[in-house]
Protein backbone atom coordinates (compact mmCIF):
# COMPACT_ATOMS: atom_id res chain seq x y z
CA UNK A 1 0.00 0.00 0.00
CA UNK A 2 2.82 2.25 -1.49
CA UNK A 3 -0.03 4.41 -2.85
CA UNK A 4 -2.22 4.53 0.33
CA UNK A 5 -1.91 8.53 0.05
CA UNK A 6 -3.30 8.59 -3.00
CA UNK A 7 -6.48 7.13 -2.06
CA UNK A 8 -6.75 8.94 0.98
CA UNK A 9 -6.47 12.65 -0.99
CA UNK A 10 -9.14 10.78 -3.56
CA UNK A 11 -11.63 9.99 -0.71
CA UNK A 12 -11.53 13.79 0.87
CA UNK A 13 -12.27 15.42 -2.90
CA UNK A 14 -15.14 12.73 -3.43
CA UNK A 15 -16.51 13.15 0.47
CA UNK A 16 -16.07 17.52 -0.65
CA UNK A 17 -17.70 16.89 -4.11
CA UNK A 18 -20.88 15.18 -2.38
CA UNK A 19 -21.02 17.89 -0.07
CA UNK A 20 -20.94 20.84 -2.79
CA UNK A 21 -23.35 18.42 -5.31
CA UNK A 22 -26.04 17.86 -2.53
CA UNK A 23 -26.03 21.76 -0.92
CA UNK A 24 -25.39 23.62 -4.27
CA UNK A 25 -28.88 24.95 -5.32
CA UNK A 26 -27.88 24.96 -8.69
CA UNK A 27 -26.64 21.56 -9.37
CA UNK A 28 -28.79 19.15 -9.06
CA UNK A 29 -32.52 19.67 -8.62
CA UNK A 30 -33.15 19.97 -4.28
CA UNK A 31 -34.59 16.42 -3.38
CA UNK A 32 -35.72 16.89 0.03
CA UNK A 33 -36.47 20.76 0.48
CA UNK A 34 -37.91 20.62 -3.02
CA UNK A 35 -39.63 24.44 -1.81
CA UNK A 36 -36.72 25.85 -1.32
CA UNK A 37 -33.27 25.11 -3.31
CA UNK A 38 -31.03 26.85 -1.04
CA UNK A 39 -31.86 25.52 2.08
CA UNK A 40 -29.40 22.33 2.13
CA UNK A 41 -26.95 25.13 1.80
CA UNK A 42 -28.12 27.11 4.49
CA UNK A 43 -28.00 23.96 6.91
CA UNK A 44 -24.99 22.47 6.08
CA UNK A 45 -22.96 25.05 3.83
CA UNK A 46 -21.34 24.93 0.76
CA UNK A 47 -17.22 23.66 0.31
CA UNK A 48 -16.74 26.40 -2.55
CA UNK A 49 -17.76 28.88 -0.18
CA UNK A 50 -16.02 27.47 3.10
CA UNK A 51 -13.15 27.37 1.05
CA UNK A 52 -13.47 31.18 -0.33
CA UNK A 53 -13.53 32.21 3.22
CA UNK A 54 -10.24 29.99 4.67
CA UNK A 55 -8.84 31.55 1.11
CA UNK A 56 -9.95 35.05 2.41
CA UNK A 57 -8.57 34.41 6.00
CA UNK A 58 -5.33 33.28 5.08
CA UNK A 59 -4.98 35.81 2.01
CA UNK A 60 -6.30 38.88 3.98
CA UNK A 61 -4.06 37.21 6.90
CA UNK A 62 -6.94 37.59 9.70
CA UNK A 63 -6.54 34.04 10.73
CA UNK A 64 -3.06 33.96 11.52
CA UNK A 65 -4.01 36.12 15.11
CA UNK A 66 -6.56 33.85 16.14
CA UNK A 67 -4.30 30.99 15.29
CA UNK A 68 -1.54 32.42 17.34
CA UNK A 69 -4.25 33.21 20.59
CA UNK A 70 -5.31 28.94 19.97
CA UNK A 71 -2.08 27.79 19.83
CA UNK A 72 -0.70 30.00 22.94
CA UNK A 73 -3.08 28.64 25.28
CA UNK A 74 -2.87 25.11 24.35
CA UNK A 75 0.87 25.17 24.64
CA UNK A 76 0.09 26.96 27.87
CA UNK A 77 -2.41 24.46 29.08
CA UNK A 78 -0.33 21.56 28.11
CA UNK A 79 2.94 22.84 29.86
CA UNK A 80 1.25 23.78 33.20
CA UNK A 81 -1.19 20.72 33.37
CA UNK A 82 1.54 18.18 32.55
CA UNK A 83 4.01 20.18 34.79
CA UNK A 84 1.51 19.90 37.79
CA UNK A 85 0.52 16.46 36.96
CA UNK A 86 3.48 15.32 36.77
CA UNK A 87 4.65 17.08 39.91
CA UNK A 88 1.30 15.51 41.86
CA UNK A 89 1.60 12.26 40.53
CA UNK A 90 4.86 11.74 41.53
CA UNK A 91 3.94 12.74 45.08
CA UNK A 92 1.42 10.55 45.13
CA UNK A 93 2.66 7.66 44.18
CA UNK A 94 5.65 7.72 46.44
CA UNK A 95 3.21 8.77 49.39
CA UNK A 96 0.79 6.08 50.31
CA UNK A 97 -0.20 8.37 53.12
CA UNK A 98 -0.88 11.26 50.88
CA UNK A 99 -2.61 8.97 48.42
CA UNK A 100 -5.13 7.34 50.56
CA UNK A 101 -6.05 10.69 52.04
CA UNK A 102 -6.72 12.60 48.51
CA UNK A 103 -7.66 9.48 46.80
CA UNK A 104 -12.12 10.40 46.82
CA UNK A 105 -11.04 14.08 46.52
CA UNK A 106 -9.06 13.05 42.83
CA UNK A 107 -12.03 11.02 41.87
CA UNK A 108 -14.57 13.45 42.86
CA UNK A 109 -12.93 16.13 40.55
CA UNK A 110 -11.63 14.07 37.88
CA UNK A 111 -15.70 12.96 37.50
CA UNK A 112 -16.95 16.06 37.61
CA UNK A 113 -17.39 17.54 33.90
CA UNK A 114 -14.65 20.51 34.06
CA UNK A 115 -16.07 22.17 31.13
CA UNK A 116 -18.75 23.79 33.75
CA UNK A 117 -16.03 25.41 35.94
CA UNK A 118 -15.49 27.75 32.65
CA UNK A 119 -17.39 31.08 33.62
CA UNK A 120 -15.59 30.68 36.74
CA UNK A 121 -12.23 30.58 35.26
CA UNK A 122 -14.03 33.83 33.22
CA UNK A 123 -14.95 35.57 36.76
CA UNK A 124 -11.61 34.47 37.91
CA UNK A 125 -8.89 35.29 35.51
CA UNK A 126 -10.92 37.72 32.63
CA UNK A 127 -11.82 36.81 28.81
CA UNK A 128 -8.08 36.40 27.95
CA UNK A 129 -6.02 33.46 27.55
CA UNK A 130 -5.81 32.80 31.05
CA UNK A 131 -9.25 31.60 31.63
CA UNK A 132 -9.03 29.24 28.35
CA UNK A 133 -5.58 27.66 29.49
CA UNK A 134 -6.95 27.51 33.03
CA UNK A 135 -9.47 25.44 31.45
CA UNK A 136 -6.96 23.38 29.72
CA UNK A 137 -4.85 22.96 32.59
CA UNK A 138 -7.53 20.80 34.49
CA UNK A 139 -8.35 18.61 31.42
CA UNK A 140 -4.51 18.12 30.92
CA UNK A 141 -3.87 17.81 34.47
CA UNK A 142 -5.85 14.39 35.06
CA UNK A 143 -4.83 12.46 32.53
CA UNK A 144 -1.13 13.09 33.17
CA UNK A 145 -1.33 12.68 36.19
CA UNK A 146 -3.57 9.08 36.42
CA UNK A 147 -0.69 8.09 33.91
CA UNK A 148 2.32 9.45 36.20
CA UNK A 149 0.75 7.65 39.12
CA UNK A 150 0.40 4.69 36.91
CA UNK A 151 4.09 4.68 36.05
CA UNK A 152 5.61 5.38 39.46
CA UNK A 153 3.45 2.27 40.89
CA UNK A 154 4.50 -0.18 37.94
CA UNK A 155 8.09 0.89 38.02
CA UNK A 156 9.47 -3.04 38.40
CA UNK A 157 10.38 -4.06 41.35
CA UNK A 158 13.76 -6.14 40.15
CA UNK A 159 14.95 -2.59 38.36
CA UNK A 160 14.38 -0.80 41.70
CA UNK A 161 15.93 -3.41 43.42
CA UNK A 162 19.03 -3.08 41.00
CA UNK A 163 19.28 0.50 41.30
CA UNK A 164 18.91 0.14 45.24
CA UNK A 165 21.74 -2.43 44.85
CA UNK A 166 23.81 -0.40 42.56
CA UNK A 167 24.20 1.90 45.58
CA UNK A 168 20.69 4.61 44.72
CA UNK A 169 19.86 6.55 47.56
CA UNK A 170 16.30 7.53 47.95
CA UNK A 171 16.77 11.30 45.74
CA UNK A 172 18.73 9.30 42.95
CA UNK A 173 15.89 6.72 42.94
CA UNK A 174 13.50 9.28 42.31
CA UNK A 175 16.11 11.36 39.86
CA UNK A 176 17.00 7.70 37.63
CA UNK A 177 14.51 5.54 38.09
CA UNK A 178 10.70 7.14 39.05
CA UNK A 179 10.85 9.82 36.97
CA UNK A 180 12.21 8.15 33.41
CA UNK A 181 9.62 5.71 34.06
CA UNK A 182 6.96 8.24 35.29
CA UNK A 183 7.74 10.61 32.20
CA UNK A 184 7.27 7.64 29.65
CA UNK A 185 4.03 7.17 30.71
CA UNK A 186 3.33 10.96 30.57
CA UNK A 187 4.68 10.73 26.63
CA UNK A 188 2.51 8.03 26.13
CA UNK A 189 -0.20 10.03 26.78
CA UNK A 190 1.35 12.86 25.43
CA UNK A 191 -1.40 12.87 22.23
CA UNK A 192 -4.14 13.10 24.20
CA UNK A 193 -3.46 15.44 26.81
CA UNK A 194 -1.87 17.85 23.98
CA UNK A 195 -5.27 17.05 22.33
CA UNK A 196 -7.33 18.13 25.78
CA UNK A 197 -5.13 20.65 25.77
CA UNK A 198 -6.89 22.27 22.67
CA UNK A 199 -10.10 21.50 23.15
CA UNK A 200 -9.73 23.48 26.33
CA UNK A 201 -8.79 26.18 24.51
CA UNK A 202 -11.41 25.94 21.88
CA UNK A 203 -13.95 25.59 24.03
CA UNK A 204 -13.16 27.90 26.62
CA UNK A 205 -12.86 30.61 23.30
CA UNK A 206 -16.07 29.70 22.25
CA UNK A 207 -18.07 30.69 25.52
CA UNK A 208 -16.49 33.50 26.05
CA UNK A 209 -13.43 35.40 24.40
CA UNK A 210 -12.18 38.41 21.89
CA UNK A 211 -9.82 36.23 19.90
CA UNK A 212 -9.19 32.51 18.66
CA UNK A 213 -10.42 30.36 16.40
CA UNK A 214 -13.26 29.47 18.65
CA UNK A 215 -14.37 33.01 19.12
CA UNK A 216 -14.22 33.31 15.26
CA UNK A 217 -16.85 30.28 15.09
CA UNK A 218 -18.79 31.63 17.86
CA UNK A 219 -19.16 34.45 16.12
CA UNK A 220 -20.10 33.22 12.78
CA UNK A 221 -22.76 30.91 14.36
CA UNK A 222 -24.61 34.00 16.01
CA UNK A 223 -24.86 35.51 12.32
CA UNK A 224 -26.28 31.83 11.09
CA UNK A 225 -22.93 32.51 8.63
CA UNK A 226 -22.78 28.30 8.10
CA UNK A 227 -19.83 28.53 6.09
CA UNK A 228 -17.54 30.22 8.32
CA UNK A 229 -18.24 27.41 11.27
CA UNK A 230 -17.40 24.73 9.09
CA UNK A 231 -14.46 26.69 7.74
CA UNK A 232 -13.40 27.73 11.70
CA UNK A 233 -13.56 23.85 11.96
CA UNK A 234 -12.31 23.08 8.83
CA UNK A 235 -9.00 24.30 10.12
CA UNK A 236 -8.85 23.86 13.68
CA UNK A 237 -9.43 20.35 12.56
CA UNK A 238 -5.79 21.06 9.86
CA UNK A 239 -4.53 22.95 12.73
CA UNK A 240 -5.06 19.85 15.30
CA UNK A 241 -3.53 17.24 12.92
CA UNK A 242 -0.36 19.64 12.09
CA UNK A 243 0.10 20.01 16.22
CA UNK A 244 -0.60 15.66 16.83
CA UNK A 245 2.13 15.46 14.10
CA UNK A 246 4.85 17.71 15.91
CA UNK A 247 4.05 15.84 18.87
CA UNK A 248 4.66 12.36 17.03
CA UNK A 249 7.85 13.73 16.43
CA UNK A 250 8.60 14.94 19.18
CA UNK A 251 7.74 11.67 20.97
CA UNK A 252 9.54 9.34 18.67
CA UNK A 253 13.44 11.60 19.35
CA UNK A 254 12.16 11.00 23.36
CA UNK A 255 11.46 7.39 23.28
CA UNK A 256 14.03 6.18 21.62
CA UNK A 257 14.69 3.39 24.20
CA UNK A 258 11.57 2.02 23.99
CA UNK A 259 11.11 -1.50 22.42
CA UNK A 260 8.84 -1.94 20.01
CA UNK A 261 9.71 -0.55 16.23
CA UNK A 262 11.41 -2.93 14.45
CA UNK A 263 15.03 -1.71 13.27
CA UNK A 264 15.32 -3.45 9.68
CA UNK A 265 15.75 -1.81 6.65
CA UNK A 266 14.47 -2.42 3.42
CA UNK A 267 17.84 -3.12 1.00
CA UNK B 1 41.12 -17.76 53.79
CA UNK B 2 40.17 -15.70 56.69
CA UNK B 3 36.87 -16.60 57.93
CA UNK B 4 33.05 -15.94 56.63
CA UNK B 5 32.86 -13.53 54.08
CA UNK B 6 28.63 -14.19 54.69
CA UNK B 7 27.10 -16.42 57.47
CA UNK B 8 23.54 -16.97 57.41
CA UNK B 9 22.29 -17.51 61.81
CA UNK B 10 19.61 -19.49 62.08
CA UNK B 11 17.78 -17.43 59.28
CA UNK B 12 14.06 -17.90 58.82
CA UNK B 13 11.84 -16.02 56.84
CA UNK B 14 8.17 -15.87 57.35
CA UNK B 15 5.45 -13.97 55.02
CA UNK B 16 2.19 -12.94 55.54
CA UNK B 17 0.12 -15.14 53.09
CA UNK B 18 -3.04 -13.22 51.10
CA UNK B 19 -6.01 -13.70 52.98
CA UNK B 20 -4.65 -14.52 56.63
CA UNK B 21 -2.48 -16.89 58.37
CA UNK B 22 1.50 -17.11 57.31
CA UNK B 23 3.80 -18.95 55.05
CA UNK B 24 7.21 -19.84 56.13
CA UNK B 25 9.68 -19.86 53.01
CA UNK B 26 13.00 -20.75 55.29
CA UNK B 27 13.21 -22.15 58.08
CA UNK B 28 16.40 -22.02 60.63
CA UNK B 29 19.23 -21.29 57.53
CA UNK B 30 22.54 -21.81 58.75
CA UNK B 31 25.06 -21.64 55.83
CA UNK B 32 28.34 -19.86 55.90
CA UNK B 33 30.52 -18.45 52.41
CA UNK B 34 33.96 -18.18 53.32
CA UNK B 35 35.96 -15.15 51.60
CA UNK B 36 37.11 -15.84 47.83
CA UNK B 37 34.81 -19.06 47.54
CA UNK B 38 32.24 -19.99 44.97
CA UNK B 39 29.38 -21.16 46.92
CA UNK B 40 26.28 -22.86 44.24
CA UNK B 41 22.75 -23.37 46.03
CA UNK B 42 20.27 -25.45 44.80
CA UNK B 43 17.13 -26.40 45.13
CA UNK B 44 13.56 -27.42 43.88
CA UNK B 45 11.34 -24.76 41.85
CA UNK B 46 9.84 -22.27 44.69
CA UNK B 47 11.92 -23.75 47.70
CA UNK B 48 12.80 -20.17 48.81
CA UNK B 49 16.20 -19.86 47.34
CA UNK B 50 15.95 -16.43 46.28
CA UNK B 51 14.47 -15.30 49.23
CA UNK B 52 17.55 -16.75 50.76
CA UNK B 53 19.54 -14.03 48.38
CA UNK B 54 17.52 -11.29 49.24
CA UNK B 55 18.33 -11.52 52.49
CA UNK B 56 22.24 -11.39 51.92
CA UNK B 57 21.45 -8.19 50.02
CA UNK B 58 19.52 -6.72 52.96
CA UNK B 59 16.46 -6.46 50.31
CA UNK B 60 14.90 -8.40 52.56
CA UNK B 61 14.51 -8.53 56.39
CA UNK B 62 14.67 -11.78 58.04
CA UNK B 63 11.86 -12.85 60.54
CA UNK B 64 14.16 -14.57 62.92
CA UNK B 65 18.25 -15.01 62.88
CA UNK B 66 20.78 -12.95 62.09
CA UNK B 67 22.73 -12.22 59.03
CA UNK B 68 26.67 -11.71 58.97
CA UNK B 69 28.86 -9.87 56.26
CA UNK B 70 32.66 -10.00 57.47
CA UNK B 71 31.40 -10.49 61.13
CA UNK B 72 29.39 -7.29 61.44
CA UNK B 73 25.52 -7.96 62.03
CA UNK B 74 23.88 -6.39 58.67
CA UNK B 75 21.67 -3.59 58.76
CA UNK B 76 20.05 -2.36 55.51
CA UNK B 77 21.20 -2.96 52.35
CA UNK B 78 24.51 -4.80 51.51
CA UNK B 79 26.85 -2.46 50.29
CA UNK B 80 29.46 -4.64 50.02
CA UNK B 81 27.39 -7.10 48.03
CA UNK B 82 26.72 -6.89 44.00
CA UNK B 83 23.02 -8.53 42.94
CA UNK B 84 22.79 -10.20 39.61
CA UNK B 85 18.94 -10.52 39.21
CA UNK B 86 16.98 -13.40 37.15
CA UNK B 87 15.04 -11.23 34.98
CA UNK B 88 15.80 -8.12 33.28
CA UNK B 89 17.02 -5.38 35.34
CA UNK B 90 18.85 -2.83 33.40
CA UNK B 91 17.51 -0.02 33.46
CA UNK B 92 15.57 0.23 30.06
CA UNK B 93 16.41 4.66 29.19
CA UNK B 94 19.69 4.05 29.74
CA UNK B 95 22.22 3.02 26.92
CA UNK B 96 24.47 0.04 27.86
CA UNK B 97 27.56 2.04 28.47
CA UNK B 98 25.05 4.42 30.77
CA UNK B 99 23.66 1.20 32.50
CA UNK B 100 27.29 0.39 33.33
CA UNK B 101 28.13 3.75 34.77
CA UNK B 102 25.06 3.92 36.89
CA UNK B 103 26.56 2.57 40.04
CA UNK B 104 29.67 5.13 39.75
CA UNK B 105 27.33 7.46 39.49
CA UNK B 106 25.35 7.04 42.26
CA UNK B 107 28.53 6.90 43.79
CA UNK B 108 29.45 10.40 42.69
CA UNK B 109 32.13 9.38 41.05
CA UNK B 110 32.90 12.01 38.46
CA UNK B 111 31.82 11.47 34.70
CA UNK B 112 34.98 11.25 32.53
CA UNK B 113 36.38 8.62 34.88
CA UNK B 114 33.48 6.68 35.26
CA UNK B 115 32.68 6.47 31.27
CA UNK B 116 36.33 5.19 30.89
CA UNK B 117 36.04 2.57 33.36
CA UNK B 118 32.23 1.69 32.11
CA UNK B 119 34.21 1.48 28.55
CA UNK B 120 37.01 -1.08 29.44
CA UNK B 121 34.34 -3.31 31.00
CA UNK B 122 32.03 -3.40 28.50
CA UNK B 123 35.50 -4.60 26.87
CA UNK B 124 36.21 -7.20 28.97
CA UNK B 125 32.68 -8.51 28.63
CA UNK B 126 32.87 -8.67 25.05
CA UNK B 127 30.43 -5.78 24.59
CA UNK B 128 33.16 -3.37 22.77
CA UNK B 129 30.93 -0.95 20.10
CA UNK B 130 27.84 -1.77 21.71
CA UNK B 131 28.09 1.13 24.11
CA UNK B 132 24.61 3.34 22.69
CA UNK B 133 22.76 0.76 22.63
CA UNK B 134 19.26 0.74 24.42
CA UNK B 135 19.00 -3.01 26.39
CA UNK B 136 16.06 -3.59 24.30
CA UNK B 137 18.08 -3.56 21.17
CA UNK B 138 20.26 -6.03 22.81
CA UNK B 139 20.44 -9.71 22.92
CA UNK B 140 19.25 -11.75 25.94
CA UNK B 141 23.22 -12.89 26.16
CA UNK B 142 24.14 -9.21 25.82
CA UNK B 143 21.97 -7.97 28.33
CA UNK B 144 23.12 -10.36 30.94
CA UNK B 145 26.76 -9.17 29.98
CA UNK B 146 25.98 -5.54 30.62
CA UNK B 147 24.38 -7.04 34.16
CA UNK B 148 27.73 -8.45 35.12
CA UNK B 149 29.73 -5.38 33.73
CA UNK B 150 26.89 -3.37 36.13
CA UNK B 151 27.82 -5.64 38.66
CA UNK B 152 31.64 -6.07 38.76
CA UNK B 153 32.41 -2.46 37.90
CA UNK B 154 31.23 -1.45 41.52
CA UNK B 155 34.34 -4.10 42.70
CA UNK B 156 31.78 -5.82 45.13
CA UNK B 157 33.47 -8.26 47.41
CA UNK B 158 30.30 -10.24 47.77
CA UNK B 159 28.57 -11.34 44.32
CA UNK B 160 24.78 -12.81 44.74
CA UNK B 161 23.61 -14.02 41.28
CA UNK B 162 19.70 -15.38 41.26
CA UNK B 163 19.63 -17.82 38.83
CA UNK B 164 21.67 -15.43 36.31
CA UNK B 165 21.72 -17.34 33.07
CA UNK B 166 18.97 -19.55 33.62
CA UNK B 167 17.28 -17.27 30.22
CA UNK B 168 19.57 -18.24 27.96
CA UNK B 169 20.02 -20.76 25.86
CA UNK B 170 22.57 -23.55 26.09
CA UNK B 171 25.32 -22.66 24.31
CA UNK B 172 25.13 -18.58 25.00
CA UNK B 173 24.86 -20.00 28.89
CA UNK B 174 28.32 -22.05 28.66
CA UNK B 175 29.92 -19.21 27.15
CA UNK B 176 28.72 -17.02 29.97
CA UNK B 177 29.78 -19.18 32.67
CA UNK B 178 33.04 -19.34 31.50
CA UNK B 179 33.45 -16.04 31.20
CA UNK B 180 32.04 -15.75 34.71
CA UNK B 181 34.38 -18.20 35.86
CA UNK B 182 37.48 -16.10 34.22
CA UNK B 183 36.23 -13.03 35.83
CA UNK B 184 36.15 -14.29 38.87
CA UNK B 185 39.66 -16.66 39.21
CA UNK B 186 41.25 -12.89 38.13
CA UNK B 187 39.88 -11.78 41.29
CA UNK B 188 38.04 -14.09 43.61
CA UNK B 189 34.85 -12.89 45.59
CA UNK B 190 33.03 -14.49 47.43
CA UNK B 191 30.07 -15.73 45.53
CA UNK B 192 26.36 -17.20 45.99
CA UNK B 193 25.15 -18.56 42.84
CA UNK B 194 21.13 -20.11 43.06
CA UNK B 195 20.51 -22.30 40.52
CA UNK B 196 18.15 -25.07 39.55
CA UNK B 197 20.66 -26.62 37.29
CA UNK B 198 22.82 -29.25 39.13
CA UNK B 199 25.42 -29.36 36.03
CA UNK B 200 25.89 -25.62 36.20
CA UNK B 201 26.02 -25.86 40.26
CA UNK B 202 28.74 -28.33 40.08
CA UNK B 203 30.72 -27.16 36.60
CA UNK B 204 31.07 -23.43 38.90
CA UNK B 205 31.69 -23.90 42.60
CA UNK B 206 34.21 -24.98 45.30
CA UNK B 207 30.23 -25.88 47.13
CA UNK B 208 27.18 -27.10 46.42
CA UNK B 209 24.41 -26.80 49.30
CA UNK B 210 20.97 -28.54 48.62
CA UNK B 211 17.58 -27.19 49.80
CA UNK B 212 14.66 -29.08 50.84
CA UNK B 213 11.49 -28.58 48.78
CA UNK B 214 9.57 -25.63 50.45
CA UNK B 215 8.04 -24.89 52.62
CA UNK B 216 10.24 -24.17 55.31
CA UNK B 217 13.03 -24.74 53.34
CA UNK B 218 16.67 -25.30 54.90
CA UNK B 219 19.71 -27.00 53.58
CA UNK B 220 20.19 -30.95 53.23
CA UNK B 221 23.33 -31.27 52.13
CA UNK B 222 26.66 -30.07 51.47
CA UNK B 223 29.24 -30.92 48.94
CA UNK B 224 32.27 -29.97 48.45
CA UNK B 225 33.67 -30.03 44.53
CA UNK B 226 37.14 -31.35 44.22
CA UNK B 227 37.58 -30.33 40.46
CA UNK B 228 40.29 -28.79 39.71
CA UNK B 229 40.70 -25.22 38.41
CA UNK B 230 40.59 -23.65 35.68
CA UNK B 231 37.78 -25.00 34.57
CA UNK B 232 36.07 -25.40 31.37
CA UNK B 233 32.51 -25.96 31.83
CA UNK B 234 31.80 -28.04 29.44
CA UNK B 235 34.61 -30.06 29.68
CA UNK B 236 34.48 -30.49 32.82
CA UNK B 237 30.87 -32.23 32.77
CA UNK B 238 32.82 -34.79 30.92
CA UNK B 239 34.80 -35.83 33.60
CA UNK B 240 34.55 -39.04 35.51
CA UNK B 241 34.60 -37.29 38.84
CA UNK B 242 32.24 -34.81 37.49
CA UNK B 243 29.28 -37.69 36.89
CA UNK B 244 30.38 -39.16 40.22
CA UNK B 245 30.32 -35.94 42.30
CA UNK B 246 26.65 -35.42 40.23
CA UNK B 247 25.34 -38.70 41.12
CA UNK B 248 25.76 -38.38 44.46
CA UNK B 249 24.02 -34.76 44.80
CA UNK B 250 21.47 -35.82 42.52
CA UNK B 251 20.40 -38.82 44.96
CA UNK B 252 20.11 -36.73 47.73
CA UNK B 253 18.13 -34.10 45.84
CA UNK B 254 15.87 -36.34 43.96
CA UNK B 255 13.29 -37.38 46.45
CA UNK B 256 12.84 -33.25 47.29
CA UNK B 257 12.67 -32.24 43.69
CA UNK B 258 9.58 -34.69 43.61
CA UNK B 259 7.98 -33.59 46.87
CA UNK B 260 8.46 -30.07 45.42
CA UNK B 261 6.68 -30.96 42.00
CA UNK B 262 4.39 -32.71 43.72
CA UNK B 263 3.67 -29.51 45.49
CA UNK B 264 3.49 -27.73 42.38
CA UNK B 265 0.94 -30.11 41.24
CA UNK B 266 -1.25 -29.86 43.75
CA UNK B 267 -1.11 -25.95 44.00
CA UNK B 268 -2.07 -26.20 40.29
CA UNK B 269 -4.84 -28.62 40.64
CA UNK B 270 -6.17 -26.88 43.56
CA UNK B 271 -6.24 -23.54 41.92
Amino acid sequence: MKRLWIWQVLLLVAIFAFWQLATDPELIPPFVWAENASRAAFFFGEPRKIFAVIWEWFTGGTIYKHLWVTLQETALAFVIGATLGLAVGLWLGLSPMASALFDPYITALNAMPRVVLAPIFMVWFGLGIWSKVALGVTLVFFIVFFNVYQGVKEVSPVVLNNAVMLGANRKQLLRHVYLPSATSWLFSSLHTSVGMAFVGAVVGEYLGSASGVGYLIQQAEGAFDINTVFAGILVLTVFALVVDFVVGRVERRLLVWRPGRSETIEL
Amino acid sequence: MTGAAVSFEGITCTFAARGGGSYTAVRDVSLSVDEGEFVSVVGPTGCGKSTLLNVAAGLLRPSEGTLRVFGEPLAGINRRAGYMFQTDALLPWRNALENVTAGLEFRGVPGGESTRRAQEWLARVGLEGFEDRYPHQLSGGMRKRVALAQMLILDPQILLMDEPFSALDIQTRQLMENELLELWSANRKSVIFITHDLEEAISLSDRVVVLSAGPATRPIGEFTIDLARPRDVAETRLQPRFLELHDRIWHSMKEEVLKGYAQTRNRMVAA
